[in-house]
């Protein structure tokens, strides 16, 4: 009975727990003595927080015996480290965060306890989100819980930045994740271990208390082992949030009920820029696959072009770290975290010796060329020019729209590597958002979901792109690729 | 053209970074390797473009002028390495 409690999807747990079939007391403890037994190895877990978790899970199933239940009521989740929570760590996997206790929540935290959802603790990830395989966090590496056929003494990693939230959702340590995007954070971990996440349209969820990387591209969404449960995770963190200026003041639909609706006449539009020479054929094979399913559903597909594809990468990282080194100004050893200062010392010693010691390498790299970038004599060079080539890009997507519904993708070019590869060459590492950077650039919804498994064994992901807020759109075409392919599962957890 | 190590100096001493030679020499290797791959941004024509800063397709909103929040002293200090007398501590910078 335990462990079966958390092999069920979110949506069926929220179903048992109305049923009173289960207690949220019971669902959460199973969960806790997962964490327990596999944590240690997959360090996805950085805090935890099992007290708040059994006091929330009492208080979750008091209202459901009330017949009060949120969207979320009982539900166990993880909680990625960049989101302040309330008198609970908050590093967003840095040292120079050390010992940071926020006095507020974050909205997305908020609305997710609002809505009766039981806190696990807080999950790894790349520090400050920079990275794409958590291999940059203060905290260690964390490990994906999918092993390879062929090499299955390597340990793998599981995407990033959100890679303990991708990490924890594949093992089964939660039902739903926080995670957050700025240029795949949240679909490449989900296309590494087999599992859905969407990052939703910019504007759609409130960044307020969402520790800040990039702001013009960040956006929080949720990872799960459905695509039924990201619908009704992404309704319960949508919403207008005043304390956000970029927050959408939209209404929010019911994603759920989108779901079920097929795609008979969608128009689906492959990118054929996408066809990158030097792509691995088993993930084009993979993108084949979702193209078929489509089409037998009686999706009609589209050939459309966006041209400046190939000029997406570079322009993130001018525009990405340009913001990052603004946003991480902040962290000066005054007011929070971590100080670093002798007898005799300066204030600028003060801040220089903080700063070197609490930044890691890569965050170091990105706030010095984003210095550079933004600094007298180079800003029209660099930054200005980064801008105006997003205009073109966003310009692309706005045209390809104009002759389809959605896109389909690959969402990343490999599957699951190994802990040391593509860290020598940092333009290596970054390759693997080249199909996710532009819809962040874009400010598009998009979402991974798992298509099947590689040659090795491996969970490989697709990637739905929709118009502007119309995450219903996505979520409803990706409903129909997982009813034919199914969710996917590591072994042994 | 490429950044020399007295570039890197420059620009880590803007982002108060302090950085070793041997930091200063690797770091400058490594951000010419990403400035020459950014290069290429240089062959698209963005003649007549605007400048893109946001993709929010609203107005950057208005509320009124009045306090919102307040009298929180001790929770926003509650997180500082240092305090004195209810505000945050530094070394002194007045000679």
């Amino acid at each position: 009975m335990m462990t079966a409690a958390t092999h069920m999807t979110l949506a069926e747990a929220r179903d048992a727990l109305k049923a009173k079939k289960i207690s949220s007391v019971e669902l959460t403890q199973a969960h806790l003595d997962a964490i327990a037994k596999h944590n240690p190895a997959l360090n996805a877990y950085v805090h935890h927080t099992a007290e708040i978790a059994l006091a929330q899970a009492k208080a979750a199933d008091a209202k459901l015996a009330r017949g009060e239940a949120g969207l979320l009521e009982g539900i166990p989740i993880g909680v990625k480290d960049l989101f302040c929570t309330k008198g609970v760590g908050s590093q967003a996997a840095s040292h120079i965060l050390d010992g940071f206790k926020p006095e507020y929540e974050s909205t997305v935290t908020s609305k997710l306890f609002n809505e009766g959802a039981v806190m696990l603790g807080k999950l790894n990830m790349d520090e400050f989100a920079m990275g794409s395989a958590n291999i940059t966090s203060h905290y260690g590496h964390c490990i994906n819980p999918w092993k390879s056929k062929t090499a299955p003494e390597k340990q793998l990693v599981p995407g990033g930045s959100s890679g303990g939230s991708s990490a924890a959702v594949a093992a089964r340590l939660c039902f739903m994740a926080t995670g957050t995007d700025t240029g795949g954070s949240i679909r490449q971990p989900a296309a590494f271990t087999g599992i859905v996440g969407i990052k939703p349209t910019y504007g759609r969820v409130s960044r307020w208390g969402v520790i800040a990387f990039a702001s013009s591209l960040d956006q929080a969404g949720p990872m799960t082992r459905s695509v039924r449960d990201a619908a009704i995770s992404l309704a319960a963190v949508s919403g207008h949030d005043p304390k956000d200026s970029t927050s959408a003041t939209l209404d929010v639909p019911n994603f759920e009920a989108a779901l079920g609706q097929g795609v008979r006449g969608l128009k689906v539009g492959i990118p054929r820029e996408y066809r990158m020479e030097g792509t691995h054929p088993e993930i084009l094979a993979a993108w084949d696959k979702g193209v078929a399913i489509l089409k037998a559903a009686g999706a009609e597909i589209v050939d459309v072009s966006l041209p400046h594809t190939k000029y997406a990468l570079p322009t993130y990282y001018i525009i990405a770290p340009a913001e990052a080194s603004s946003n991480l100004a902040r962290y000066d050893g005054v007011r929070f975290g971590l100080r670093v200062s002798e007898e005799g010392d300066s204030l600028d010693d003060l801040y220089e010796k903080t700063r070197a010691a609490g930044f890691g390498a890569e965050v170091k790299r990105r706030i010095l060329i984003g210095t550079y970038v933004l600094s007298a004599g180079y800003y029209d060079a660099y930054y200005k020019k980064a801008q105006r080539v997003r205009a073109l890009i966003a310009q692309d997507f706005k045209t390809a729209f104009e002759a389809c519904d959605v896109l389909l993708t690959p969402t990343a070019p490999s599957d699951a590597f190994a802990i040391g590869d593509n860290s020598q060459d940092p333009v290596a590492m970054y390759l693997n958002d080249v199909f996710t950077i532009p819809a962040s650039l874009a400010g598009l919804p998009a979402m991974s979901l798992p298509i099947g498994l590689s040659s090795n064994g491996l969970p490989l992901g697709l990637q739905l792109i929709g118009r502007s807020f119309d995450e219903a759109t996505v979520l409803n075409a990706a409903d129909v690729i997982e009813r034919e392919v199914g969710t996917l599962a590591p072994e042994g957890y | 053209m490429a950044l020399t190590d007295k570039d890197v100096k420059k620009i880590a001493k803007l982002a108060r970074i302090r950085l070793s030679e041997a930091e200063v020499t690797h770091y400058a290797g490594e951000i010419n390797g990403i400035l020459k791959w950014i290069e290429q941004l240089q062959e698209v024509n963005t003649e007549g473009v605007a400048p893109l800063a946001s993709v929010s397709q609203q107005a950057l909103p208005w509320r009124a002028d009045v306090v919102s929040d307040g009298n929180i002293r001790d929770a926003v200090l509650k997180n500082a390495p240092m305090q004195n007398y209810g505000c945050f501590a530094v070394p002194k910078v007045i000679e």
